[in-house]
């Protein structure tokens, strides 16, 4: 595998920092090299942030930020009015956007990307897993479906071992989690 | 062990292995996260420094020299405005031959106000007495840390040390790292045991009293001959790390150098998208690039550079800082002095990139290398002294 950079679109608050980072984290237990990192503007909640991986079977070297990615994950709907979300983004790679709308109406407002649209609806997903809304998870899940940088049930496995390290004094919160990942592969059918 | 850690934690990881004495910080970005493992690391237990919150940088540089005239093994964190503020205390705890290590993480000196990565901040401390170390990832800022102490204390040496690394590029970059075993860095940095100190009773001194011009050039030039001391300590302390650590060090890295015609001098985390980008020259053009990154600028290796660079045709100079000279940045004036001292008969021209977090891609330096080889070739340089990234593409001379 060559390397498969990813760039994340969210909101300052809506974690696709930690998404960014958990994503480097998963890869990184499946044996990968991986970067994760948030390109830093003028911080504040619910302005635009990027953030990037690069995951790769090599050492990776290259520190700049990533404008031509394989993969493109907006976290945020909203922001498809405003950023230039498919800018660069490798026609054979694809799009994931956070919406309860379908893939074709995203595609729409997607001026000339050629390439593949998914649609995951993190918020229907994470109310009902969880009961409340944290788009991270349902995100998280599907671009590892959508590019396929690691393998479902390894993924599934390594997620659930970080929750059991991360919620430990809250274990009734994993299996919510765990279900929010699972349907989310349910939904985005690759 | 293999890792996956930002550049912060991997520094933070370093100072628990260590378990230095005293931490006086104050928190300022991108550097805030060091100070904020090790505080958590303390509250659990993990390690015992004594870490002191002090109201400003002024006084955590003020509390470490000390701590550090005491006796103690002492450190501090800091980037930018908090360094400028410490800037009095850097030449006294140089002057005072007080080992101490700064954790620096790089970040523009204002204005405009700007939290991102260049090396305005250290390289204006140059003169400082200070040695000074760079990193090209986050695994170099680990390495580099555990080998501090070991320079910085050596009694031949006995200079403050700057662990320098690219503020957010890799200090909140995450990426995969060897860490080395606990008691592997403890037993290989070891014990302080000061020659002299303040509590020692059986020995009564001053430290950092008043020095009239019958005795001050004597205290510079005794720091002169530490700073040369330091270069063999440098050397023999990374010849011990790669016992440890199965890892290289020297002064400086040549990647690709030795066949190379067109080189490129830089420091810090860019040197890891230029050698990506001479992998892509060479498998593309066959044109023979290659790089000299910095790790030691403070002392700074002049005659080694120049033997490094003694086969090269043409040679660029990035320079991730202005000094408004109007002739060129720091690291371009140094570089081109060391080449004409050694008589060199390459073409130089001086760049400066990156300042205030301004990206440098594979692009740029491509463009670079195509420019380095035009020059080469028609012996025209044009401009020595110029800017690559700017918004205006083509102007590029600042």
């Amino acid at each position: 595998m060559n390397t498969v950079e990813i760039r994340w679109h969210g909101r300052g608050g809506q974690g696709a920092k930690t998404a960014a980072l958990l994503l480097a984290d998963v890869a990184f237990k499946s044996g990968k090299y991986v970067q994760g990192f948030p390109e830093y503007g003028p911080e504040r909640m619910g302005a635009p942030i990027t953030a990037y991986n690069r995951i790769s079977d090599e050492p990776i070297t290259v520190h700049s930020n990533i404008y031509e990615p394989d993969y493109v994950v907006v976290v945020d709907e909203g922001l498809l009015d405003s950023i230039d979300v498919t800018s660069g983004l490798n026609p054979s790679g694809a799009i994931v956007v956070n919406s309860a709308k379908g893939a074709d109406e995203i595609a729409m407002k997607l001026k000339g990307y050629t390439g593949k649209v998914y649609t995951v609806d993190a918020r229907k997903i994470s109310v009902a897993a969880l009961g409340k809304y944290f788009p991270n998870s349902p995100m998280l899940a599907a671009i590892v479906a959508v590019s396929k940088v690691m393998d479902k049930d390894q993924f599934l496995g390594e997620m659930e071992a970080s929750y059991r390290h991360k919620f430990s004094k809250k274990p009734e919160v994993i299996e919510g989690n765990m279900n929010a990942l699972r349907m989310t592969f349910e939904e985005v059918c690759v | 062990m293999r890792e996956r850690l930002s550049g912060n934690e991997a520094v933070a990881y370093a100072i628990k292995q260590i378990n230095p004495d005293v931490m006086p910080a104050f928190p300022i970005t991108p550097s805030t996260e060091i100070p904020q493992y090790v505080s958590t690391y303390i509250a659990n237990g993990e390690m015992d420094t004594e870490f002191i919150h002090v109201e400003s940088e002024h006084s955590s540089m003020s509390a470490a020299i000390g701590a550090s005239a005491a006796g103690a093994r002492a450190l501090t964190a800091t980037s930018s405005c908090g360094l400028a503020l410490m800037w009095e205390e850097l030449y006294v705890a140089a002057s005072d031959r007080l080992p101490i290590v700064l954790a620096l993480v790089n970040r523009a000196l204002s204005g405009p106000i700007n939290i991102n990565a260049d090396h305005s901040d250290s390289m204006g401390a140059r003169d400082s007495g200070w040695i000074q170390i760079y990193a090209e990832s986050n695994q170099e800022a680990y390495d580099n840390f555990v080998q501090a102490y070991k320079i910085a204390e050596n009694p031949g040496v006995m200079l403050p040390v700057m662990i320098c690394q690219d503020g957010f590029i890799t200090s909140h970059g995450v990426e995969n790292i060897e860490l080395i075993e606990d008691e592997l860095v403890k037993g290989f940095v070891g014990e302080y045991d000061p020659v002299h100190y303040l509590l020692n009773a059986k020995e009564p001194m001053a430290v950092g009293p008043y020095a009239v011009s019958n005795y001050y050039m004597e205290s510079k030039r005794g720091q002169r001959e530490a700073m040369l001391n330091a270069k063999h300590v440098i050397l023999d302390t990374a010849a011990e790390f790669e016992k440890i650590s199965g890892r290289k060090y020297g002064f400086f890295e040549e990647y690709r150098l030795n066949d190379a015609d067109y080189a490129i001098v830089i420091i810090g985390s860019a040197a890891g998208t230029a050698k990506a980008a001479i992998e892509q020259i060479r498998k593309t053009t066959h044109e023979k690039v290659g790089l000299l990154k910095i790790r030691v600028f403070r002392p700074f290796p002049e005659e080694e550079i120049a033997e490094a660079l003694s086969n090269v045709k043409a040679v660029a100079i990035l320079d991730r800082s202005e000094m408004f000279s109007g002739t060129g940045g720091p690291l371009g004036a140094e570089v081109t002095a060391a080449l004409y001292r050694a008589k060199s008969e390459a073409e130089v021209v001086n760049y400066i990139y990156g300042l205030g977090g301004r990206d440098i891609t594979i692009q740029d330096f491509t463009e670079i290398y195509d420019e380095l080889k035009r020059i080469a070739d028609t012996h025209e340089i044009r401009d020595n002294y110029r800017y690559i990234g700017l918004r205006e593409r083509g102007r590029d001379n600042g």
